[in-house]
């Protein structure tokens, strides 16, 4: 059995000793709900649908970055037995639906009918009989394409001469996407100036993918009679994709209905609209079948929504004694052929605007110049909850670089300067305003747990033996559960969240949410929210997600903000069911609402627990016969909608120790200490594996993940034999341990995990191995630190990726 | 899903069988074994054929490893699992479990065979290298009967080999010579990824004299043929760091690898270099601790 405290405030986690097989009647350890069916196989998939009559459509993609296309013949394919329909852009054109608007008020090419911009841009598609058929008739259509030279290095897309990618917008003469800026820069510059130490780093943060097992894909399925549209998709947020089809394609929103059913992992890589989604519905409306559209591994890693691709300047100024006092950067950031970022509107560098960190600034200010590549569009995505990932790897590296400089322990020196305790709730200089939080609690729970200065004791050690060990410290703070309406919305759609939840008369219960799991355990984690609030056992709640017609409107599952948002929008739907079952209640114990109280489960009256009714006998009453109170209407549910009044700020403190092979450069990730805090833990089993993923991601992105390009603009991360992922043979036994700081405005105080380890991992990682490489006199090497780049950096001369 | 174009499927019975499908249908053929790298060709639409001829149904024929007096045989079918847990090979080929454990994963090593590997001839690829450096010759069998040659003999470059159409590889020949060990070592980004460098090293000792060494390269370059110089510098030698240094910079030298995602070309010579001094140590101190070479047979 386990001895775990979960309400200890701080502690390290035994996990191979904890019983996750318990029943709590609220928050606590408990299986998942949602288990039995995906390890038996039988999760219900997109591509598991199978309709009669469904048809089977393939996309053809360019196979260069940038060209004109002279013409496209389809002729062969048309002629193909099998063959329904050929598309190509004119054909869409010619509907008004050959461009559709992106998440960042840009346009991208449904198909392309001017020119392609990037290696892998749909071109055409064949809708045939099978899959099969379909692939091969792709192969029968002949495209004539006028080679352009292509942009590749982002450094450079802005020179006079480089060629213009968006020639469809009108007047445009360069590839600048936008500029934007944060912070107070005069400020900055005056600290800057007058400070004892400045140190300078250029630190690019490569693209990499979220790669999500399951590939996105979608069934489209029109009813030429009623005229409604069905799509079964990969959407992280069916909401939001219904209003935009809408929105596109003019048909009316109450006609189509969305539902993404089990999802394989999303990462942000479902939350754009894809062209194919598009492609698929066109498809049904002009065949009035339903089609299936699901892409192979290479066009998901080629052609959907990248993440990071920031190559960033950090400064950081501060006093001989290690006090911090002022960031400064700017960041060339890389969107590809079409600014297809997923941030909310006022944010189109999603919250990068955090990197000032977890430290107590006396300034701080970045600018950003945003440029348009020959490359896939995108970046959301990649569990970094709109870009903290770069804007923590950006802080926490460009510290270290001064920790460096100054012959400072790096925990010493985030010591120094951490947020205390009492400055919460503490606004940032660029306007954050972090809700709760205790710090050093978190990091000196790590350090235990690592035994920090025996670790450090062991490395001078091995130094003088040769041997390259490293130690990386990294302290995070995550800013996430978008947004409050006044502030955040998604091409006009508020970020809040809706819940409905209703009692059945005998005592089971449905909840309704307008989040969408993608393998976060939702059905468990929701069912445990509801639990505690009510008292209904997790087991006899059902909760829906994923369907529009059965759930009401919300914005989706990314940034973590599914606890943050929705999980706040089901505690409080509870309440309000409660708060109606006490009236009922109080009428059938006949004394006042005033004289009852509430025991997990139960009303009882004050002083007589022996008079009670429980909330199952209440949920009959509520639909049976017999008198309520006056007023009182039958049923027992309510529905809310949940506009939250700030994000929440999860945080962290992660320990990496590595050994590096000094013949072959090959790094080992020996330890990883994980110390988060995210506030009211609901399943702390879930949050566990929550953060084990987000540390083996970390692993893939600092040692081996990258989306590289050639000169020619051909994407070199085509396949997973070339885009690596981690596997369990590369990471270590995750030591993790936690704190509980709840955030004051949340209903449960509950702050949301599931970016966190992604957001906190790689700079510790990176850390340790540049803090290995110290014998070498390397302040700073740039990820993915692959045995060749290692040894490049153990040869004086770390390069960066791109 | 990445779907081939449509192809033909048959399925041999014997040997004899799968040349005759060969000679019968063309030069549109090709032959299946474990399929780990054809399949996937295929599916990207890298590799047409209008016929696949699958030899699994071969493994009670050509699955094998055989001891004999003065060689062990291996069937061309032998999968790279049994080839990692066969005593046989541990016992006098450490070389074989060192390379396998590298070699891709489980289910790739359930399915992918000896002959696979060697007739793929990727260049990175790990088995050819451990048969160039055991000195190794293959059993080609085609119509007129069965030709033998050395593995220098067999590949010609990358992704081609001596094998003619019509023709299968059936066995490779490995040659037992007293006081001998042999070691592998594979610096790659991520388990199962194809090599960055590979390294395989064979030495034979008389008492404390090296009587003969072979070093096999994978990935540094358009092929793995073995490097004389290498032999030529160790024989007769006291095995010494100095001397696994002279070994490791032949090897550096004589290899020619380019810079791709894998690692850039001076790195991927730091390996050849850095590879082919560990292997020649641990050979010959496997040799000495008596772990391993000629002991399995007489013993």
């Amino acid at each position: 059995m386990t001895t775990l405290d979960e309400g200890v405030a701080a502690t390290p986690e035994d996990l191979e000793h904890a019983d996750n097989d318990q029943h709590p009647v609220g928050h606590g350890r408990m299986l998942r709900k949602e288990d039995p069916r995906f390890i038996r196989g039988m999760g219900k998939y997109v591509d598991d649908l199978q309709l009669k009559g469904m048809l089977h459509l393939a996309i053809l993609r360019s196979p260069v970055a940038h060209a004109t296309i002279v013409s496209i013949d389809t002729t062969a394919a048309q002629a193909h037995p099998k063959v329904k329909a050929v598309i190509t852009g004119a054909d869409l054109a010619a509907q008004g639906l050959a461009w559709m608007p992106t998440l960042s008020n840009d346009v991208q090419a449904v198909l392309a009918t001017d020119k392609v911009r990037f290696q892998g841009q749909e071109v055409a598609f064949v809708v045939a009989e099978d899959r099969y058929s379909a692939r091969d008739a792709l192969e029968l259509i002949d495209v004539e394409y006028d080679i352009l030279p292509p942009v590749v290095d982002v450094r450079t897309a802005l020179a006079p001469d480089a060629p213009v990618i968006r020639t469809d917008l009108e007047g445009k003469t360069d590839n600048h996407c936008f500029d934007w800026e944060t912070g107070d820069k005069a400020a900055t510059d005056a600290v800057f100036a007058r400070a004892d130490v400045v140190v300078t780093e250029d630190i690019v943060y490569p693209r990499v993918h979220p790669a999500p097992m399951e590939t996105c894909g979608c069934v489209a399925d029109y009813e030429r009679v009623s005229g409604q549209l069905t799509l079964w998709t990969t959407s992280q947020a069916p909401h939001a994709h219904r209003t935009v089809y809408a929105l596109v394609s003019g048909l009316p929103e109450h006609k189509i209905r969305v539902i993404a059913p089990d999802i394989g992992g999303g990462f942000g890589n479902k939350v754009p609209i894809y062209p194919g989604y598009v492609c698929a519905i066109v498809a049904s409306l002009v065949i009035g079948k339903p089609v299936k559209w699901m892409e192979d591994r290479s066009e998901n890693l080629v052609s959907t929504g990248f993440a990071r691709d920031y190559v960033m300047r950090g400064e950081i100024a501060a006093t001989k004694e290690g006090k911090i006092l002022a960031i400064r950067t700017h960041v060339i950031a890389d969107h590809g052929a079409f600014n297809g970022t997923a941030a909310p509107v006022k944010y189109p560098a999603g919250f990068f605007g955090v990197f000032t960190g977890s430290y107590d600034l006396e300034a701080a200010y970045c600018s950003m110049t945003a440029v348009y590549t020959n490359k896939a569009p995108g970046g959301v995505a990649y569990a970094c909850s709109f870009r903290i990932t770069e804007a923590v790897y950006l802080v926490e590296r460009i510290v270290d670089c001064l920790a460096y400089d100054l012959d400072m322990d790096p925990v010493e020196l985030r010591r120094k300067n951490l947020i205390q305790p009492e400055q919460f709730p503490y606004t940032s200089k660029t306007g954050w305003v972090y809700d709760s939080g205790e710090y050093e609690r978190a990091l000196d729970l790590a350090l235990e747990m690592a035994g920090y200065d025996e670790l450090r004791a062991e490395q001078a050690e091995k130094r003088e033996r040769g041997e390259l060990m490293g130690i990386g410290v990294a302290f995070f703070t995550e800013a996430v559960g978008a947004g409050p309406r006044k502030d955040m919305d998604i091409l006009g759609l508020g970020m809040a969240d809706g819940s409905e939840l209703r009692i059945h008369p005998t005592g089971k219960a449905v909840l309704r949410v307008s989040c969408m799991s993608q393998g976060q355990g939702h059905e468990t984690t929701f069912a445990q929210i509801v639990a505690e609030e009510i008292g209904i056992p997790p087991a006899d709640i059902q909760v829906i997600n994923g369907d529009t017609d059965q759930t009401p409107f919300g914005l989706g599952t990314y940034g973590s903000r599914s606890t943050p948002v929705s999980g706040a929008a089901a505690a409080l739907v509870s309440r309000k069911v409660r708060d109606k079952a006490q009236i009922i209640a109080s009428g059938m114990l006949e004394v006042s609402v005033a004289d009852l109280e509430w025991q997990k489960g139960s009303f009882a009256v004050k002083g007589d627990p022996s008079r009670s009714v429980t909330i199952q006998d209440i949920a009959m009453r509520a639909h049976g016969a017999g008198d309520l109170p006056d007023g009182v209407e039958g049923g027992l549910e309510a529905q809310i909608c949940y506009n939250p009044e700030n994000l929440t700020y999860p945080f962290g403190a992660y320990i990496c120790v590595v050994d590096i092979d000094p013949g072959t450069a090959a790094v080992k990730v020996r330890r990883f200490i994980a110390v988060d805090d995210c506030g009211t833990r609901i399943n702390p089993m879930i949050i566990e594996g929550q953060v084990h993923g987000g540390l083996t991601d970390g692993v893939g992105m600092a040692l081996m993940e990258m989306i590289a390009f050639d000169d020619e603009g051909n994407c070199l991360g085509g396949s997973l034999m070339d885009y690596l992922i981690p596997t369990a043979l590369e990471v270590p036994h995750w030591e993790t341990g936690h704190t509980v700081t709840p955030s004051p405005h949340h209903p449960i105080g509950a702050k949301g995990v599931g970016e966190s380890a992604t957001v906190g991992s790689q700079r510790a990682i990176v850390n340790a191995v540049v803090d290995a490489l110290k014998p070498f006199g390397i302040r700073h090497a740039d990820m993915p630190l692959t045995p060749s780049r290692v040894w490049d950096a153990m040869q004086g001369r770390p390069t960066p990726p791109i | 899903m990445q779907v081939p174009a449509p192809f033909e499927y048959e399925r041999a019975t014997s040997v004899d069988n799968a040349i005759d499908l060969l000679e019968r249908l063309g030069d549109e053929a090709r032959l299946i074994a474990g399929g780990h790298s054809l399949l996937p060709m295929m599916k990207l639409r890298l590799a047409n054929l209008e016929y696949v001829i699958d030899i699994n149904d071969l493994h009670n024929e050509l699955g094998y490893v055989r001891v004999g007096t003065d060689e062990v045989r291996i069937g061309a079918m032998t999968r790279h699992r049994e080839l990692l847990e066969s005593p046989e090979l541990a016992a006098l080929f450490p070389i074989f479990a060192d390379a396998e454990q590298v070699i891709a994963d489980p289910i790739v090593r359930n399915r992918g065979t000896i002959g696979g590997s060697l007739c793929q001839a990727d260049p990175s690829e790990d088995l050819t290298a451990v048969c160039t450096t055991l000195d190794a010759s293959c059993v080609i069998r085609g119509r007129g009967g069965e030709r033998v040659v050395t593995m220098a003999e067999f590949h010609r470059g990358p992704y081609e080999t001596a094998v003619e159409h019509g023709e299968i590889l059936t066995e490779i020949r490995i040659p037992v010579r007293p006081h001998g060990s042999s070691a592998y070592a594979k610096v790659e980004r991520r388990a199962g990824d194809w090599a960055v460098t590979s390294a395989g090293a064979a030495v034979w000792m008389d008492g404390d004299v090296i009587t003969g060494a072979r070093v096999g390269l994978a990935a540094v370059g358009p092929n793995t043929t073995g490097i004389p110089a290498i032999s030529e510098a160790l024989q007769a030698q006291a095995p010494s760091e100095e001397l696994y240094a002279r070994a490791g910079a032949i090897a550096a030298e004589s290899c020619s690898p380019v810079t791709d995602n894998r690692g850039t070309a001076d790195y991927k010579r730091h390996l050849a270099d850095e590879l082919t001094r560990r292997t020649l140590r641990l050979s010959v101190e496997r040799i000495q601790a008596g772990v391993a070479g000629d002991q399995g047979r007489n013993g």
